[in-house]
This record gives structure tokens, sequence and C-alpha cells, in this order.
């Protein structure tokens, strides 16, 4: 056990000094790495902040149910019972259609209009609550509403945000092929730079295999190097996000205070910046592992 | 110690360095193997370090027969053995004590005892004023003796020396010669390939001739 982590130790150390051995190369390999990572990381902070912003604007989508105009008291009333029994309404709110008219005609330019009519046409109208705001659960309520007598037609409301919503899915998917893209390009990357310093070191893996030096032992600087790489990468790329954040607030408090509102980016959370570094890292040690596993027979005698 | 049986290198090309070679080293022995350039001493030498695969026949060392060893334990072989190479594969990017220390490194060896025992092979071959100097630094004789430095840092029970005095004068041969004998008398079974004949007078060895891959035994006197 002492001596596993005295040979884990050592590797370690000899890949910190490989990485610092050719600063010039090293540099550059961590630019490309966190290029990579910072691509998607940088995506999935707008499509988070996006979806925050979408999630403040409309608070929770609402169901207007608009009765027939040539509803009975009666009928109306009927709708209201049936929407306070149904268990999917969580809350209800009944406009009759002179509140109606009388808001339209407060709301701005439509004044006159309303003015001119010479009676309501204004149906009444329940605003509902729904007690589970999931889209299909909406959709199918807002379908068995509609089917009900006297209700002339029912209202999505927020349908912007839902259309939003489903634009925001396919910005996750097509983050997900675009992490999926990089992780391989990060693999490739770390791969071809292991494959240069075996060549590189080719007498020393030569030698060390003469004189009794397992795979293991030859393997793992290369695993720490590659581990290494996507783990400095990962942190680089975490600094290009932040810096980019940052940029774009200090420039949006400028605009918030035109509007007299305050607005911001979130960061990258703390919690996501350390599942892409422990990812990178991974990815780093996989490539380096697959690019030993690949030209060690290559490189050395036997 | 190490025994070869009926052993046939052909090497790719069709070319024969070793002919159905039987021969036995005991445990503690001084062996020399004697021939001309090309008579197929170091072919003999890489079979015994596993280096090399024979055709056909059997290398057994250390009580294991190679042929069937898995690739896997070949490693733990070579730690029982000391190699010094003819092109005395020095890495050239480290100082003499981090040469030195390389084996310890591989087996685990805790830091300070190795830097111990690195410094007293150092010693011993007289480099210890040389540590920090990197390879390139030093005479060829110089760093022959890092070579053999290494080989037995880590005391291994078998020496396998290929022409450890190569290209050496009189006086450094004579050198290297007292450092195997010294080696020999603590026990290590020390094989030679060689073509020195003023060393095989000097250490009157077992004398084991070459000749065009194959093995001809002769009394243990100088020739
Ligand atoms: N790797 C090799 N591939 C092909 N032929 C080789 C190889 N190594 C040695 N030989 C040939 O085998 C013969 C014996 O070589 P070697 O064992 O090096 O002899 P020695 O060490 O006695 O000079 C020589 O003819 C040499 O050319
Ligand atoms: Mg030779």
């Amino acid at each position: 056990m002492r001596a596993w982590l005295l040979h884990h130790a050592r590797a370690a150390g000899a890949a910190l000094r490989k990485l610092g051995r050719s600063p010039l190369s090293t540099l550059f390999n961590i630019i490309v790495v966190a290029i990579a990572l910072a691509l998607p990381a940088g995506l999935y902070v707008a499509l988070t902040n996006i979806q925050q912003a979408v999630r403040t604007l409309s608070p929770e989508p609402q169901l207007t149910v608009f009765v027939a105009l040539e509803a009975s008291k009666a009928e109306v009333s009927l709708i209201d019972t049936r929407l306070k029994e149904h268990p999917q309404v969580a809350r209800l709110r009944y406009v009759p259609r002179e509140r109606a008219l009388e808001d339209m005609k407060r709301a701005s330019g439509m004044g006159g209009i309303a003015e001119a009519l010479e009676r309501n046409p204004l149906p009444d109208a329940f605003v509902v609550d729904a007690a589970d705001p999931a889209p299909d659960v909406m959709d199918r309520l807002r379908t068995e509403i509609a089917a009900w007598p006297k209700v002339a037609h029912v209202q999505l409301d927020a349908e912007w945000a839902q259309r939003l919503d489903a634009v925001l899915k396919v910005g996750r998917v097509a983050l997900l092929l675009l992490a999926t893209v990089l992780a391989f390009s990060l693999v490739a990357i770390t791969f071809n730079t292991i494959r240069l310093q075996m060549l590189t070191q080719r007498e020393e893996i030569e030698v060390t295999t003469l004189i009794g030096a397992t795979d293991g032992f030859i393997r793992r600087p290369f695993l720490y190097y590659g581990a290494g790489l996507g783990l400095l990468g990962g942190l680089a790329a975490c600094g290009f996000v932040w810096t980019a954040t940052t940029v774009l607030n200090g420039a949006l408090i400028d605009l918030s205070y035109l509007y007299g509102a305050r607005w911001e980016v979130a960061q990258l959370s703390w919690r996501d910046s350390a599942s892409l570094l422990a990812f990178a890292a991974a990815l780093g040690w996989l490539g380096a592992w697959m690019s030993v596993a690949r030209h060690l027979g290559r490189v050395r005698p036997r | 110690m190490i025994a070869l049986t009926n052993v046939t290198k052909r090497y790719p090309g069709g070319h024969e360095a070793v002919k159905n070679a039987t021969l036995s080293i005991e445990r503690g022995e001084m062996v020399f193997l004697m021939g001309h350039s090309g008579a197929g001493k170091s072919t003999l030498l890489k079979l015994i370090a596993a280096i090399e695969r024979p055709t056909s026949g059997k290398v057994v060392v250390n009580g294991q027969n190679l042929g069937s060893l898995r690739a896997r334990a070949i490693p733990y072989l070579r730690r029982n053995l000391g190699l010094v190479f003819q092109d005395h594969k020095l890495l050239f990017d480290r100082s003499a004590f981090e040469n030195v220390m390389l084996p310890l490194n591989i087996q685990g060896y805790d830091r300070r005892d190795a830097a111990r025992r690195a410094r007293a092979a150092l010693d011993k071959v007289g480099l210890l004023g040389h540590e920090k100097a990197l390879p390139v630094t030093l005479s060829c004789g110089e760093q022959q003796r890092l070579c053999i430095a290494r080989a037995v840092v880590h005391r291994p029970a078998v020496l396998l020396a290929d022409e450890p005095t190569g290209n050496l004068d009189a006086a450094y041969a004579a050198e290297i010669g007292e450092l195997f004998r010294a080696f020999n008398q603590v026990g290590a079974t020390v094989v030679i390939a060689t073509h020195d004949v003023q060393l095989a007078e000097r250490l009157a060895p077992r004398l084991i001739a070459i000749a065009s891959g194959r093995v001809d035994t002769l009394a243990a006197a100088a020739a």
C-alpha cells in the first residue's frame, strides 16, 4: 500500500515536471483543451440563464376559459361549479363580461373602440391555475374543458413561454451534442499529445522496460499527464467563462440602470465548475490510457 | 541458476544467431562467453534476460522457464538481474545519480533508502564525485562504470554484462574486472560476454566459447 502510494506520488511528480519542462507547448495544449471545454460550458451558462429568465417572466401558465356568448346565468354557474370541483384546478378567478369591458375601456388605445360598441362583445371568462403546470397536463386539461357545453374557447396563456421552453429543449440537445463532440476532441488531443511524448521518451521507456519496469509503472506518469492536462484545461475554461460572464454583467449594469431594474447573468456554479474539472480530468486520463495502450507495444522492444 | 537446452534463435530475415545451444551456469559462478564479433554472445545474453525469445529450445533462469512465463511476469524476472549493456543505455537527460536511482524507483524503494544505496553504488565504481553530472559530460569509461553501478545497485542475484570493457584502455578494463570479481565474491552469479582475452586471464573464470552461434565448453582455465 505504501509502495503503491509512493509510486503514484512519484508518477504525479514526474508528470508535473514534464508539464513544466516544455512550458510553451504545455500552454498551447492547455489552451486548446480549454477552448474545447469553454464552448459547451459557455453555452450551458447561457441556457441556464435564459431558462431562469423565462421562469421569472412567466410565473405559472394559466388557462382562460371563455364562455359562449349565448350562455345563460345558470349555465355559467354550472361551468363555475364543474371547474371548482375539478381535481386539476388549483385556483379559479371569475371575470364577468362587464368587468372585461371595463378593463378594455381602461386599456390605452382600446377605449375609443369599446365606447363605439353598441353591445358588449366580450364573453364571461374564468382564469384557471392548474394544480400541475406541466405542459402536457395543461394541454389535456384544456382539451377536456373545451369539450364542455357552452364553453366557447379555452386559451392556454404563456404559450410563448412554452414555445421558448421547447426551443430551450432543442438548445439542451444541441449542448449535449456539442459537449459529446468536444469530449471526443479532448480525448483525441490527449491521445495525440501522449503519443508524441512517448515517441520522444522512447529511450526512457526502453531502458526502464529492460531493467524491470511494469507496464503500470511506465503508464502512470502519462496518465497523470493526461489528467493534469484536462484539469488545467478545465481550470482555464472556467476562467474563460467566468471572465466572459463578468464582462457581460459589467455591460448589463449600465443597461439595467436605464430600465431601473437589476439584471445579472449567473456565473457557472461551484458545483458545475467542479463537475467540469472532474469530467475534463477523466477525459484526459482516458485519452492518455488509450494512447499508452495503443502505442506502448510499438515504442518499446520485445 | 541459468540453463539453456537446445536453444536456437533465428532472427527475422532467417539468420540463425544461436544454433542448438545447451549450457548451464550454477549459482555463484563467474562465466565468460567468449567469441568473435557476430558469434552470438549478445543474443545469448538477451535470451537469458527475456529480451529475445528463442525460436526453439528451453531457457530456465532462477528456476523459471521463460518459455511459459507470462508477459506480466517478465519485469519481476528482470529485477533479479543486473544488465550491463554494450551501448550503456543511460538516460541522457538525467544525472548520474538519477540514472542509478532508476532501478530502485521502479522497484518502489523508499526514497531515502534508495538514495543511500545509489550513493554506495556510485562510490563502488568511483563516481561519487560525479553524482550530479549528466552522462554526456562523462568519459566513455565513466559511462561504462555508471552503467555497472545501475546494474548492481539493487543487488541482483545475476549480473549479465555485454562487452563491459569493449572500448576501454587496459587500466580501466582491469578496474572494471575487479568490480566484477568483488561482486562475484559476495555471491552473485556473473555472466560476461566478451572477446577481451586479457580480462579472461585476469579473472580466470569458467569459459564458454561461442563460434558462429554454437557452444563449445572448454576447461575452466584461461585459454
Ligand atoms: N536484431 C537482430 N536482427 C537480425 N539479426 C541480428 C539481430 N541481432 C543480431 N543479429 C545477428 O546475429 C548474429 C549474432 O549477433 P550477436 O549476438 O550480436 O553477436 P555478438 O554479440 O557475439 O557480436 C550477427 O550475425 C548479427 O548480425
Ligand atoms: Mg555483441
